[in-house]
């Protein structure tokens, strides 16, 4: 069994201590900032986002770079705005960069451009190109969260009951869902120190940017839609986050699948090839395909339990058998499965490779197939 | 679920193979698949639905096979319960069977274990140390400690045993989950519907499919004020009250008597400036015995009413039977010839009688505001307001309805106004419409009198002889009787074919009836003759010393075209909306779940038991402490049950560590 040493490196405590401060002082600015028009959900929702923010980026450089450039750049777009949306037609900045579209398509473009970096990079076997891999990853999740940070400013400035979280539609949810996955793919590339799986995840991310760009200069879906009333929720800010960080992992977990088989094959037919002698150790990948599931069925159960919390406030009753519910239990069930089968029965290898593979079907379909086929009354996005 | 340690004897018992069977892995993996896989059935094939909308769907044959199959209510199937029960019942046995071994394993530190099964161990390690032994016990003990064991010292033949182990609490995880899925099911078999269906099947109970007032509903349909859960709804108009709900079940509904009553003050919706709608809104009293005072509150949607366990929530919209106030307008001869004032409500249904036709007229719906997107428009998310509508039916002593859809007030097409009414002879179909032209007074007086002189058989009969006579005196000198009667005959015909079918049933007819080679020349001629015959009938009373204007021109091309499209219209009169009182009914879902905090306590565990089973993994060390001669023999040896990446290296810091502190740092 070849060792890869996981990468648990502390950063040094005077980092850790500055970062866990600026939290305080930024959830302490905003709570003191806005004290009179918050609410207990928001101050909740204050507090939970500098805690998870703390420790997320306690030990982890590049996440405190990214949410430091994030929080710029989301200020800079805001301020630009000023009181008026039409700002976006006269400043260069926003026209370019800053604005929601203008930062989505900087997303889209970059995730396409790391997924060619990483491809590139593999295959060259050139460590330098798979960290501009990494550098574009990190530069497109950072334009994607400022797109939807600067969204959400947008929304108000339609119309102060206009407003809304940007997590509330199809559109938004794509991007939700690219740089969840990014940021979960970049945590375990540090964590397993190997870039040579970046190209894999970022092709199920750039699949999904292909599909939304279709889907915004299709049918017009990049446009800002004031919510419907069963939408007007706090249950909806993190039933459908929590959602992503499960749909994001079990993307992630399918095409550690698809590199793991193409990388077992190789091995087998003792292919001098780039697969079989750049790719990580077969149990490395294995091992991170369970990582991935696991981290994704623990939100999957968390998103699921509070859309039931939400349901029953909403549509009179926590459970409805709802086509959408009822995918969710069956994208549960599967995992379930999938865990039992890997945790206690100790299958391994392929067959498991071939069954999270297929799990991101299933995901698929629950995600996006029922709204497309079935209806129901989850059909807010409909295609 | 572990199939562990169930060693299969040849001579057990049938209750123990059962037991055994029960609490097997593999049926409970196969029953988490086969459930998920049933689950798919009900999300294709939609629940719940009018049962003649399955006939129509699938014919009587694959009816009746799906009905019997319960395919039309999956989710309380009886074998698809089973299938629930079959999951509950193997995790309740695998949860029997494991949790006594679950919980010594959280306590016990194994202190049982040998030297040689410590260094057969896949994480082991073994040095000697100078340091003497019960200080050197006490440093591996605090370095354990340290980092989060529990540790007990036991004194055995082989030396002196240090058994340590962390994240006991993982086991809890097992038991937390499996539990929370047991709880859960519980909770939900509460809240279903399996005691009606008992009831039912007991004969205690009966579904209504009759369309009844809800007091004549018999008491073997209507179920009493009790604990038990239901899901229910009823539409309240505004300023009525009710104390009921109906369940509604397969091809009929059930009557779910309510420990209070609901009055419903008003009803609001609320819209965006895009015209989306913002919110639903209604002003609720609830009336209580044991409320010292009504209850007044306002529910909306998200923001539901809870009372005694009741839950009412704001669900749905109608209309609570507005009173309309309509004219009706003759389009057919037999209808008379000038307007009629009546009123109505909506889900009213009154004969309407002219001649020899009858018809049913059917109130179904109003609006009293119908923002649009404006199909003239390029943009068409350029939405406006038209106004108030109501829709009707027209029914057909054949059962054969028309659909219709008018508008109050006239909407403008190329800067002119129109009254406005949309016609379809299916739900399948799009709206087709007529516009009718507003006069300058905003009435439909000028188009009715237009309309009334074409079937004025004088007028007709003096306007085409005029145009006859002018006619011929320009084309010939001499007179000729027969000319004259035929060219008359046909301006009168002209325009009777232009009431039966618009100019494109003149069209027709020039294109049926005319000699192929005159078809081009006489075919222009008679449609400018008819056009001058219109114009003349139109402008027959007016004021001839003024000149036509061009609005005037415009209205009566307008009026043709209309009257026109009459035959495709199909109703014989054409219904105004003068006024309306609108009355709306809040439609509520009213609700009780009794086994909610039980499906809620067993959602608390799971998500608990979730993260400590994967993120609390349970970890042991065991330090031998061996004195021989001078020297201490270490020997240290470790496993985790989660997660082995993460403890190859944390025991790997370990080993370094301990070895540190005992003075020997020869690490391989």
């Amino acid at each position: 069994m070849t060792t890869t040493i996981l990468n648990k490196e502390s950063s040094p405590l005077a980092i850790q201590w500055s970062w866990w401060l600026l939290m305080i002082l930024a959830a302490g600015l905003l709570l003191s900032m806005y004290s009179n028009v918050f609410d207990v959900y928001e101050i909740g929702i204050v507090i939970f986002s500098a805690v998870s923010l703390g420790l997320l980026g306690q030990n982890w450089p590049g996440f405190r770079v990214h949410i430091a450039v994030v929080t710029g750049l989301s200020l800079a777009g805001i301020q630009l705005y000023g009181n008026n949306l039409t700002s976006a037609e006269s400043s260069f900045l926003l026209n370019y960069i800053l604005s929601s579209q203008s930062a989505i398509m900087w997303m889209s473009t970059l995730y396409v451009m790391a997924t060619a970096a990483y491809f590139t990079g593999l295959f060259a076997q050139s460590a330098f190109v798979e960290k501009v891999g990494s550098a574009l990853t990190w530069s497109a999740t950072t334009m994607g969260i400022v797109g939807l940070m600067v969204r959400w400013r947008e929304s108000y400035l339609m119309g102060d009951d206009i407003g809304y979280v940007p997590v509330s539609n199809l559109y938004e949810v794509f991007i939700l869902f690219a740089v969840i996955t990014a940021l979960l793919y970049l945590f375990y590339e540090r964590r397993f120190r190997t870039r040579a799986l970046g190209g894999f995840v970022l092709l199920v991310i750039s699949a999904a940017v292909a599909f939304l760009l279709w889907y915004a200069f299709d049918r017009n879906a990049a446009d800002i839609q004031p919510l419907v009333p069963a939408l007007q929720s706090y249950w909806m800010k993190i039933h459908v986050p929590a959602n992503f960080v499960g749909y994001g992992a079990f993307a992630m977990a399918a095409m550690i699948g698809v590199a793991y088989l193409l990388t077992s094959w190789a091995r087998d037919k003792q292919s001098k090839g780039v697969m079989a002698k750049v790719m990580p150790d077969l149990l490395v990948m294995e091992d991170l395909m369970y990582k991935a599931i696991a981290l994704g069925f623990a939100f999957f159960t968390v998103a699921t339990v509070l859309g039931a919390l939400w349901a029953a406030e909403a549509w009179g009753g926590y459970w409805s058998w709802d086509p959408k519910e009822t995918w969710a239990l069956i994208v549960w069930l599967n995992y379930a499965a999938w865990l039992h089968m890997r945790m206690i029965k100790g299958w391994h290898g392929r067959p498991m490779a071939w069954w999270a593979i297929i799990g991101l079907f299933v995901t698929l379909f629950a995600f996006l197939g029922v709204n497309m086929f079935l209806g129901g009354l989850h059909s807010y996005g409909e295609l | 679920m572990s199939d562990v340690n169930v060693p299969s004897k040849p001579r057990q018992s049938f209750g123990k193979r059962l037991v055994s069977l029960l609490g097997s892995m593999d049926l409970a993996i196969t029953l988490l698949l086969v459930l998920a896989i049933a689950s798919v059935i009900g999300t294709v094939l939609q629940q719940n639905q009018p049962y003649a909308d399955y006939v129509i769907k699938f014919g009587p044959f694959w009816f009746e096979v799906f009905e019997s199959a319960g395919l039309y209510d999956v989710y309380s199937a009886l074998w698809f319960l089973i299938i629930l029960s079959l999951l509950v019942v193997s995790t309740t046995v695998c949860v029997v069977r494991n949790a006594p071994n679950m919980l010594k394993d959280m306590w016990e530190l194994r202190t049982q274990v040998r030297e040689k099964s410590l260094r057969s161990m896949h994480h082991t390690d073994n040095w000697s140390s100078g340091i003497e032994h019960s200080q050197l016990a006490a440093t591996m003990q605090a370095n354990l400690s340290d980092a989060g064991f529990r540790v007990r010292q036991t004194e055995k033949e082989e030396g002196l045993l240090l058994s340590a182990m962390s994240g006991s609490l993982n086991r809890l995880g097992y038991l937390f989950t499996h539990i929370a899925i047991i709880v859960i099911c519980i909770g939900g078999l509460l809240d279903s519907n399996l005691r009606i269906k008992f009831a039912e099947w007991q004969g205690d109970l009966k579904i209504e499919t009759r369309d009844l007032a809800t007091n004549d509903v018999p008491v073997e349909s209507r179920l009493p004020v009790g604990n038990q859960a239901f899901r229910g709804s009823i539409q309240i108009p505004e300023g009525r009250v009710a104390n009921v709900a109906f369940l509604p079940l397969r091809d009929g509904y059930l009557v779910q008597e309510l420990p209070f009553a609901l009055k419903v003050d008003d009803f609001r919706i609320e819209h965006y400036i895009t015209g989306q709608p913002k919110s639903f809104e209604t002003d609720l009293v609830l009336f209580d015995d044991d409320l010292a005072e009504p209850l007044k509150t306002t529910i909306s949607v998200n923001h539901p009413l809870i009372h005694k366990g009741y839950a009412i929530y704001q669900s749905s919209f109608a209309d609570g039977g507005s009173g309309l106030v309509l004219e009706a307008w003759p389009l057919d001869e037999r209808a008379g010839a000038s307007p009629e004032k009546f009123a109505v409500k909506v889900f009213d249904k009154r004969p309407m009688t002219w001649g020899d036709k009858q018809l049913r007229l059917e109130i179904n719906s109003f609006r009293p505001f119908n923002i649009n997107p404006d199909p003239t428009e390029e943009d068409p998310k350029n939405v406006r307001n038209y106004g108030p509508s109501f829709g009707f039916k027209l029914r057909s002593p054949t059962g054969e309805a028309r659909e219709y859809v008018n508008y109050m007030v006239p909407v403008m097409k190329d800067d002119r106004p129109f009254f406005l009414s949309g016609v379809r002879s299916s739900q399948a179909e799009e709206f087709g419409y007529l516009y009718i032209p507003v006069d300058s007074q905003g009435s439909l007086k000028e188009f009715n009198r237009f309309l009334q002189r074409l079937r004025d058989k004088d007028a007709v009969e003096r306007v085409s002889k005029q145009m006859m006579l002018e006619t011929l005196t320009q084309m010939t000198d001499g007179e000729n009787q027969q000319l004259q009667d035929n060219l008359q005959e046909t301006l009168k015909a002209l325009v009777t074919m232009f009431l039966r079918g618009g100019f494109t049933g003149v069209a027709e007819f020039i294109d049926t009836s005319l000699p192929e080679g005159q078809k081009e020349k006489l075919g222009s001629a008679y449609l400018s003759m008819l056009r001058e015959m219109l114009a003349r009938l139109f402008f027959t009373d007016k004021d001839q010393t003024q000149a036509v204007t061009e609005a005037e021109l415009l209205f009566l091309q307008d009026a043709a075209d209309a009257i026109g499209s009459l035959s495709r219209y199909g109703s014989p009169v054409y219904l105004g909306l003068k006024d309306y009182a609108h009355v709306q009914a809040s439609g509520l879902q009213i609700a009780k779940a009794p086994g909610k905090n039980t499906v809620y306590l067993g959602c608390a565990l799971l998500i608990l038991g979730v993260f400590i089973l994967f993120y609390l993994p349970q970890r042991r060390f065991w330090v031998l402490l061996k004195q021989n001669d001078s020297e201490n023999e270490i020997i240290l040896a470790g496993m985790s049950n989660r997660n082995p990446r993460d403890f190859e290296q944390f025991f790997d810091q370990m080993r370094v560590q301990l070895r540190r502190e005992t003075g020997n740092s020869d690490s391989h």
